[in-house]
């Protein structure tokens, strides 16, 4: 045959003059007579006969290939599920109430699959029924039989097994044959539809990703009202408490994925606050969720109770909690309308609950120090001398000592941050692959990471990297005696405040405003924060709470910008008509 | 303010220059490396923090490998093996020639490692991606004779040698070339300990016979592992020289002029002043006539005017019959002491001071002059102000009594370095100072009439 498809070619040997031409593996020409090897291939020669070759070869390659990664059939959003699965699984180690799982977010996702017609409707998408799969892995935690498809539709989410819900509208799996399955559909990914879900593009319908699942995941935290914030939430992602890189390498062994299941599920990229805020959004309103349960004063996300914590967190002094609270009240930010999530209303949105909180307490840092690079710096002068002359009272608070003991701590963990990123591995034990001309190479390629990983290990210093981190709210520890980690919570802010009658105000009757204007419009840049263009201490401290938050400053920056708008309302319809000025006297 | 206050300013600013250099790509300046990072392009699309990682991390090993923390680099090497599964097919490939440059370094460094660590280390990189093998290679059996294993460079080197991959093979003749030449040159070294060890047999040893026929067999091999290379544009003076020394001890006189000749005037080869060294030794060697000697020595003197070898030049100028070779001579001389390092070059010096006499005894006020105006703007501070004066007779009279004469030629006798010498008496010298004076009255180009 080969030397059918070589008569084409015409030219001499080189070698021996003789014409009589073969082909090799490779396509390209060889003499018979003396096995010479030319470097023209059959592509340049003839173009016409190459299709046809190409095409079977791929058949032959991928019929080989489907033989060897036959595992189950699965959906997408199965995939999606067993990742959630494994989050909410998370969240209840955490100590997050068992109701999250079994309750809030099951029933956030099974809207989910009917609100995006992918199950517990009347037309599936595809027609073909897709439900909720028993999943293996996590029923064989429970020692029960692990069971591929069974007969009965039985979420996950839920332990006991029982129904949550009538199921109805849900069709019962069936067990898709393999002949009706045509080998093109899926010819691309381990899953029955990920070629076509990576296609699918639905007007109105918000598609599942990886970085929604959080979005999901924050969702039913709101709804329970848990006290884990978005900021902790995504920390706790970050240091690996909740699964979500790689997610997918906990999938069953029979759930492969390769091909376009790698677009969908590998994630390469830290989920950012700004990004998983507005999807949470997006996801409440597609699945048309009604008002949030209120957040009073009594909820860990009020900001009182988020003041206080983040107050200890920075090692700032107890008694700043009272002006925290005035600052909550004047502006209104802890209203239980403000506050409670209503996706259903005109314009949805959401606090921000721990920005807006770390917010109120620079502004009330501002209040106190005003934050010019002098004030409070003269003022840690007054308290210093204070202290040094009063060792028994219980000290005033010195600005001056904190920015030493914060800016070293700070700096610290700021570094152990960055090493740890820059440490990251991010690709799974599980290479995922394009397509199974990759599939070798991709194999090949891990075991020789792992190999040179091995060899180097050895070489690593052999103190040994401070092992997972216990989740915690809290991310420093403030110790009293200490002295590099001096604790701050039990000094007081005589010396700053002052009696006026029979409430206290600050001795410092300036302020300054981050924004000067905002735009009437609804435009989003409020505030553009040039860092620059502020003082270092307002830095230090935007810097400081932007990365225990794990924002960006401007971000930060920006909130801070609206509780004053909130707080000076009348300053600022004022600064309208009379257009700069910075400076303004207040009282408080 | 306070210190504290002002410690945040410094802070700052510090934090600044770190943030200006996280963007500027890295915190150091590696070209080979920067151009890697440069070229590859993130296409539009937002970076992932999966190449935030992968470069961080890169610069964090850099960073280590400069303070020389290698367990530290090792730590980081660990988590930047990675960028070998980077879907950007961009870094990927550059990626493995990154880490083999780092890794070596590391392993060649670490406390730790050894050889068998290094070895399995190049083994696993000469494999990744087909256009590293050679490099790799070479770079290995480098390793390896650096520690002193000749013959696993030689075994390394002969499996580079025969490697072959398709069309990509010849793309990378040149660096196949250069693998022969290496393993040429380690043959080259047996060769040469062989002829040592034959220099010490006498000739009617039996041993002798069959020591000089594994020499001769040697040899063979080596020229032919040395000949392709040097055929090639490029500097390759240690192969040229080791080939030269082969071809002269087995007689062939005119192969060895070949290659240097072809060395030296190739235009296609990059100006190389020590192939005209090589040449020039070789052709005085053999005892090739003066005319000869000078053309060569012209050319180094173009590229080189410092080379010590201006000084035979020199002399070679001087016994020469031509006139302009006589003019050249003084040329030269002037030439050398140009340049800072050869200031106290003592014969330099004696020859600037013999042959300026002779010329102007000679009539050739002209020729000095010629020199002498482009040169006498700086030369005063250069080579004869009060402190060199004083520097030289305290460091070495003898060079401060040249100057001195040359100093009086040129500058006439009111000039500062001679009146300084002039000045101190010096019994033993008394005499030759008072020839300086005369021959600076006969000869000073300043008011000659006087």
């Amino acid at each position: 045959m080969d030397l059918e498809e070589a008569k084409e070619f015409k030219e001499r040997c080189t070698q021996c003059a003789a014409v009589s031409w073969g082909l090799t593996d490779e396509g390209k020409y060889y003499c018979t007579s003396c096995h010479n090897v030319t470097e023209r291939s059959k592509e340049v020669i003839n173009t016409g006969a190459i299709p046809n070759t190409k095409i079977q070869a791929i058949n032959r390659g991928l019929k080989r290939k489907r033989k060897l990664e036959r595992g189950w059939d699965w959906y997408v959003c199965e995939g999606f599920q067993h990742i959630l699965y494994q989050q909410a699984e998370a969240l209840k180690t955490l100590g997050v109430g068992p109701e999250l799982k079994n309750e809030v977010l099951h029933n956030f996702w099974k809207r989910y699959l009917q609100k995006s017609k992918q199950a517990y409707c009347k037309n599936p998408v595809c027609r073909r029924k897709v439900t909720v799969l028993e999943d293996n892995q996590s029923h064989s935690d429970w020692d029960s039989e692990p069971e591929l498809l069974s007969d009965f539709s039985c979420p996950s989410f839920v332990e006991s097994g029982t129904e949550p819900q009538p199921d109805g509208l849900a069709q019962k799996p069936f067990p898709i044959s393999k002949a009706s399955q045509s080998e093109t559909a899926s010819i691309c990914s381990g899953s029955l539809d990920g070629v076509e879900y990576s296609l699918r593009k639905e007007k109105g319908i918000v598609k599942m990703t990886v970085p929604r699942t959080l979005a999901f995941c924050y969702l039913s935290l709101l709804w329970q009202r848990e006290t884990v914030t978005l900021s902790e939430l995504l920390r706790f992602v970050e240091e690996g408490h909740i699964p979500y890189i790689n997610a997918f390498q906990h999938f069953p062994e029979e759930m492969k994925l390769y091909g376009r299941d790698k677009g969908i599920f590998a994630i390469e990229s830290w989920p950012t606050y700004e990004d998983i805020y507005k999807k949470m959004i997006e996801i409440a309103k597609f699945l048309d969720l009604p008002r949030f349960p209120d957040i009073t004063e009594d909820c860990y996300l009020h900001p009182n109770i988020l003041c206080m914590k983040y107050l200890m967190e920075v090692n700032l002094p107890d008694e700043m909690n009272d002006l925290t609270c005035q600052v909550v009240k004047m502006t209104g930010v802890g209203e239980v309308d403000f506050l409670t999530f209503d996706p259903i209303a005109n314009m949805a949105k959401t606090v921000k609950y721990d920005v807006q909180a770390v917010a109120v307490i620079v502004v009330v840092l501002k209040l106190l120090f005003l934050l010019d690079d002098n004030l409070e710096w003269s003022l840690s002068n007054t308290a210093e001398k204070y202290n040094e002359n009063n060792k028994e009272d219980k000290p005033w608070f010195d600005f001056r000592k904190w920015y030493q003991v914060m800016k070293k701590s700070i700096d610290e963990k700021k570094q152990e941050w960055e090493e740890a990123r820059a440490k990251y591995l991010w690709k799974s034990e599980k290479p995922l692959y394009h397509s199974s001309i990759d599939r070798a190479v991709a194999f090949k390629r891990r075991e020789m990471v792992v190999d040179l990983q091995k060899q180097f290990s050895t070489l690593v210093d052999s103190t040994p990297t401070v092992g997972r981190k216990k989740p915690s709210s809290f991310q420093f520890n403030w110790a009293e005696g200490d002295a590099a980690r001096t604790c701050f919570h039990g000094h007081s802010l005589q010396g700053i405040l002052k009696n006026k009658g029979q409430s206290l105000t600050t001795k410092n009757s300036l302020y300054w405003l981050s924004t000067q204007k905002f735009c009437r419009s609804y435009c989003k840049h409020v505030t553009t924060y040039e860092e620059s263009n502020f003082s270092l201490s307002y830095q230090f401290i935007i810097n400081l709470f932007a990365f225990l938050l794990r924002i960006k400053t401007s971000f930060l920056h920006e909130e801070v910008s609206l509780i004053e708008k909130r707080l000076f309302k009348t300053k600022y319809s004022k600064t309208k008509k009379k257009s700069s000025r910075s400076r303004k006297g207040r009282k408080y | 303010m306070s210190d504290f206050s002002e410690e945040l300013i410094r802070s700052k600013t510090e934090d600044d220059q770190e943030e200006s250099c996280v963007l500027s790509g890295t915190g150091m300046y590696f070209p080979w490396l920067q151009k890697h990072i440069d070229t590859v392009e993130t296409g539009g699309k937002k970076e992932k923090d999966f190449a935030q990682t992968t470069s961080a991390c890169l610069n964090r090993i850099q960073e280590a490998l400069l303070k020389h923390q290698w367990p530290q680099a090792a730590g980081y090497m660990h988590s930047y093996f990675q960028i070998l599964e980077d879907s950007d097919s961009h870094k990927r490939q550059a990626a493995p020639e990154i880490i083999w440059k780092l890794g070596s370094e590391i392993l060649f460094y670490h406390p730790k490692s050894n050889m068998e660590t290094f070895n399995t280390f190049a083994d696993r990189m000469k494999n990744m991606g087909v256009m590293n093998y050679l490099k790799i290679s070479l770079q290995h059996a480098l390793y390896l004779l650096h520690h002193g294993m000749l013959e696993d460079a030689n075994r390394n080197l002969s499996r580079a040698e025969t490697w072959r991959y398709g069309e990509k093979s010849s793309s990378q003749e040149v660096l196949i070339n250069l693998i022969q030449a290496y393993k040429g040159l380690l043959q080259y070294y047996t060769w040469s300990k062989k002829k040592m060890e034959l220099s010490n047999l006498d000739e009617d040893d039996y041993a002798y016979n069959t020591a000089s026929q594994t020499m001769l067999n040697h040899s063979w091999k080596t020229s032919v592992n040395l000949g392709a290379l040097i055929q090639t544009p490029g500097v390759w003076d240690p192969f040229v020289k080791s080939y030269v020394e082969m071809l002269e001890f087995y007689g062939d006189q005119d192969g060895a002029r070949e290659v240097l000749t072809n060395y030296a005037y190739d235009e296609k080869f990059p100006s190389n002043p020590n192939a005209h060294v090589y040449l020039y030794n070789f052709l005085k060697r053999e005892k090739a006539p003066r005319e000869k000697l000078i053309s060569v020595l012209k050319i180094l003197y173009q590229i080189v005017p410092s080379h010590k070898l201006m000084l035979e030049f020199h002399r070679l100028l001087k016994k020469s019959e031509k006139k302009d070779h006589h003019k050249l001579g003084l040329e030269v001389l002037f030439g050398v002491l140009d340049f800072a390092g050869c200031t106290k070059n003592i014969t330099a010096w004696k020859y600037l001071a013999k042959y300026l006499r002779q010329t102007l005894m000679g009539n050739h006020l002209a020729w000095v002059q010629e020199e002498w105006n482009s040169r006498k703007t700086w030369w005063p501070s250069f080579h004869f102000s009060s402190f060199w004066a004083k520097s030289d007779w305290k460091e070495d009279i003898a060079l401060a009594c040249e100057k001195a004469l040359v100093a009086g030629i040129l500058l006439g006798k009111g000039c500062r370095y001679f009146r300084y010498i002039c000045k101190q008496d010096h019994q033993v010298l008394r005499k030759k100072i008072r020839r300086i004076r005369k021959s600076v009255k006969k000869h000073s180009i300043v008011n000659p009439g006087l």
